[in-house]
């Protein structure tokens, strides 16, 4: 007799279909994100990745199909690290102010943080080990420490499910490594992750799920199938599809 | 000294526009820091000429000025929000369209009653003797309003503040509290401009953030400190301006030009050291 596990999926996205305008970008997509996964989204410029950021938070409606969150997660429990951008540059926070700002979406409409929230923005910034930065001026930090605030941040406002939107652009080899590593020790403590990337070799070398769209079409497996299909060739040297 | 700031403190007039400044600095600070910030900074100065576009009709057409300012400076605020947020148009044009607009139109309004008796230079560059007491008691509700919303909803003005993007994904409703800041700026603006002038009141937003940038490094500091010197600016800029017998708008925005270029020394040595 063959036991089947049957894994709830923590989201199911079901033909999707995305559009600017008249222009479509996604068409028909459909994949799941299990529990516990480690799925990571490649592809070409232009082939609509960051729209399907902007759909799986909210910010942006399906034409057609559908985003369902299961197993009891809800839209506002995804940590997001978006990309880098530029007013932030030369903003007056702190480390902590900036980390604790992600406990915001459990607090509803009561103001201030609880004692709970305190200890959680604590508990995340020693996880990432930037406890010792706290009180540093956000702006004043190297490009990984930014990432490593962001990164806790997000941990803040989840406990189940964080969202990567190129997380190591800009940053050096040694830094970008390091960050690997904090993200796999994220995945392993049960933390969902789906992570944006042009990292090619470090989607291969992490992923559980891999996510790859083109232009014309997409490929959604595991790691192991997408070794095995034809899009391999395709991301790693350029090679057109047939 | 002692006996300038005694002379002040004996006239009901410059109490009331103490009363009414000391408030609207405040609001004005806070406010500011989140603006500044948002790259909003110039809302500030459109919202107060529409502002002065709304005074000069409700003059003319015999209105309670208040009554006709705010809710059309409320309504400005949302369409600046709203043209800068859809994109069609960018939000520095939308803002200098917007208020040149309404600074055409109160100018006209303003010179085509020849017979009245309308001042348009205290309506531009502001005047203490406008501070009606209904002025002060409107003044007084409507800062006490906006310094507890402010209060109230810090954690989400910074997060809205620092990263809007990110406040949307997790679920905070940013364009409401977007909303929520232009009503308050527009609130303050309307309160503070008959004593600072259309042309000045946004100063008020803008320095204190700017100068208390300069020197700290953390949105709790920066906003305190902002508050703090905008209400230090503002009285000091009344002295000067009964002591010197300039007009009080003009004087309190050379203290604040002079005061940010002081945060920016103390701002470079603080780096060096």
């Amino acid at each position: 007799m063959i036991l089947e596990v049957f894994v709830t999926a923590l989201i199911s996205i079901d033909n999707l279909t995305l559009s600017y305008e008249n222009m479509t970008v996604i068409e028909n997509l459909s994949f799941e994100v299990f529990d516990g996964d480690y799925l990571c989204v490649v592809g070409e410029n232009g082939s609509g990745k960051s729209t399907l950021v902007k759909a799986l938070l909210s910010l942006k409606k399906p034409d057609k199909g559908s985003i369902e969150f299961g197993d009891g997660l809800k839209k506002n429990e995804i940590g997001y690290l978006p990309q880098q951008n530029v007013a932030q540059k030369d903003f007056p926070a702190s480390v902590y102010e900036v980390v604790i700002s992600g406990c915001l979406n459990s607090r509803g409409i009561r103001p201030f943080y609880s004692s709970k929230d305190k200890k959680r923005a604590l508990d995340n910034m020693e996880l990432l080990n930037i406890t010792d930065l706290k009180s540093r001026s956000y702006r004043d930090l190297s490009g990984g420490q930014q990432q490593r605030v962001l990164l806790s941040r997000a941990l803040c406002a989840t406990k189940k499910l964080i969202l990567l939107d190129e997380p190591v652009a800009g940053l050096d080899p040694i830094v970008t490594a390091e960050l690997y590593d904090l993200i796999k020790k994220i995945n392993k403590s049960g933390v969902t992750v789906i992570m944006v990337t042009h990292d090619f070799p470090a989607a291969l070398k992490y992923s559980k799920h891999i996510l790859c769209m083109t232009e014309e079409d997409w490929f959604f497996g595991s790691r192991e199938e997408f070794l095995k299909s034809k899009f391999v060739n395709f991301m790693r040297g350029g090679e057109e599809l047939d | 000294m002692i006996e300038i700031i005694s002379e002040i403190f004996s006239s009901p007039i410059l109490v009331r526009a103490m009363i009414v400044g000391i408030l609207v600095s405040l609001c004005a600070a806070l406010l500011g820091v989140s603006l500044v910030l948002k790259r909003f900074s110039m809302i500030g100065d459109g919202l107060s000429h529409v502002g002065f576009g709304a005074l000069a009709i409700a003059a003319v057409m015999n209105l309670a000025p208040m009554a006709v300012a705010i809710p059309v400076v409320i309504i400005a605020a949302f369409l600046l929000l709203r043209l800068s947020s859809n994109g069609k148009i960018k939000g520095d044009a939308a803002i200098a369209m917007i208020s040149t607009g309404a600074l055409g139109v109160g100018v006209m309004a303003v010179s085509m009653s020849k017979g009245m008796n309308i001042d348009l230079n205290s309506y531009l560059f502001g005047s203490i003797m406008s501070v009606s007491s209904e002025d002060v008691v409107i003044s007084v509700i409507l800062s006490v309003i906006v310094l507890f919303i402010f209060v109230f909803f810090y954690t989400k003005i910074f997060a809205i503040t620092f990263d809007e993007n990110f406040a949307k994904a997790t679920g905070t409703a940013a364009d409401i509290y977007n909303m929520l800041i232009a009503l308050l700026t527009a609130m303050t603006i309307v309160i503070g401009m008959r004593l600072m002038g259309s042309m000045l009141i946004s100063s008020l937003i803008i320095f204190p953030a700017l100068c208390s940038m300069r020197v700290f490094k953390n949105f709790k500091s920066v906003t305190i400190c902002s508050g703090i010197i905008s209400v230090i600016t503002f009285l000091a800029g009344m002295i000067i301006s009964y002591a010197a017998e300039t007009p009080c708008g003009a004087s309190i925005v050379c203290v604040n030009a002079l005061s940010f270029i002081v945060f920016y020394i103390i701002g470079k040595i603080k780096k060096t050291t």
